[in-house]
């Protein structure tokens, strides 16, 4: 069953965000479609926006590790994006590291993480 | 800016309680303790650490404890400070050996075994009560600078 949270694909990466109210059986049910679709579509990078995350308990923790070593396994990369600064400094106080999560202060620079450059910027017309 | 109650320091603050029986009340539970924290005018980043701390607890007592209570209580000591107090109860199990629950990496459950330990160095207070077979209750209070 989807997890009613829109996932985009741009080439190979896919994008997506978790959004403020995530409740635990959300989490789970878009844990499975997001792996469902990397393997389905050979998929190399995850991009997952974070920014609307108000706060990142133990199991917020645990699925984003768990996406995030799933994803390395299928040959994906994922990479969190937009981390508040309150929700990271709660979380080092926590103890949680995410171990094997990719960050990124934004989702272009996540973008270019995965390899993604910004092309040129066109010359104005004269 | 403060609650009405909190401009009159000789008035008691009754907590309010929330039940914690269902999935959706984890999420309930974590709108009051923000409400809460807002109100009371705690910053951002202390705003953060009391609704991780109040999630870690509900979501104890709901896996754990198979359900409870959370009750809300603005509080203030001696001196004045304000703070904003929670207790989260259940009913459950109980914890057989407190010291290695609050120890990092000890889970019996879904998260990562920094619930307890993690509270814990979220907040100013913590304290738990627990027996095996009756329940655990855990009090936490987070003081404003």
């Amino acid at each position: 069953m989807s997890a009613g949270l829109p996932i985009l694909r741009l080439g190979d990466i896919l994008i997506s965000g978790l959004l403020s109210d995530l409740d635990d059986t959300t989490a789970l049910r878009f844990t499975d479609e997001l792996t469902t679709r990397i393997a389905d579509e050979g998929i190399r990078g995850v991009i997952l926006d974070i920014s609307q995350l108000e706060i990142i308990d133990s199991f917020v923790a645990r699925v984003l590790m768990q996406l995030a070593a799933t994803g390395r396994l299928l040959g994906a990369r994922m990479v969190v994006a937009g981390m508040r600064p309150a929700v990271a400094i709660t979380l080092s106080e926590l103890g949680l590291r995410l171990t094997g999560v990719q960050t990124a202060l934004n989702a272009e620079q996540a973008m270019e993480l995965l390899g993604w450059r910004r092309p040129e910027e066109a010359p104005h017309a004269s | 800016m403060l609650p009405d109650e909190l401009t009159d320091p000789e008035r008691d603050i009754p907590g309010r309680e929330h039940p914690v029986r269902a999935e959706e009340d984890l999420l309930a539970a974590r709108h009051a303790v923000r409400a809460t924290a807002v109100a009371a005018g705690f910053s951002i980043i202390d705003q953060t650490k009391i609704v991780t701390a109040a999630s870690e607890l509900v979501r104890n007592a709901y896996i754990h404890g198979g359900g409870g209570t959370m009750t809300i209580a603005v509080v203030r000591d001696g001196r004045g400070r304000v703070g904003l107090g929670l207790s989260v109860r259940d009913e459950g199990p109980g914890i057989a050996d407190v010291e290695q629950a609050m120890a990092d990496g000890f889970s019996t459950g879904a998260g990562l075994g920094h619930g307890l330990g993690g509270t814990k160095r979220l907040v100013d207070e913590f304290t738990i009560d627990t027996t095996p077979g009756r329940g655990t209750t855990v009090a936490i209070v987070r003081w404003k600078p």
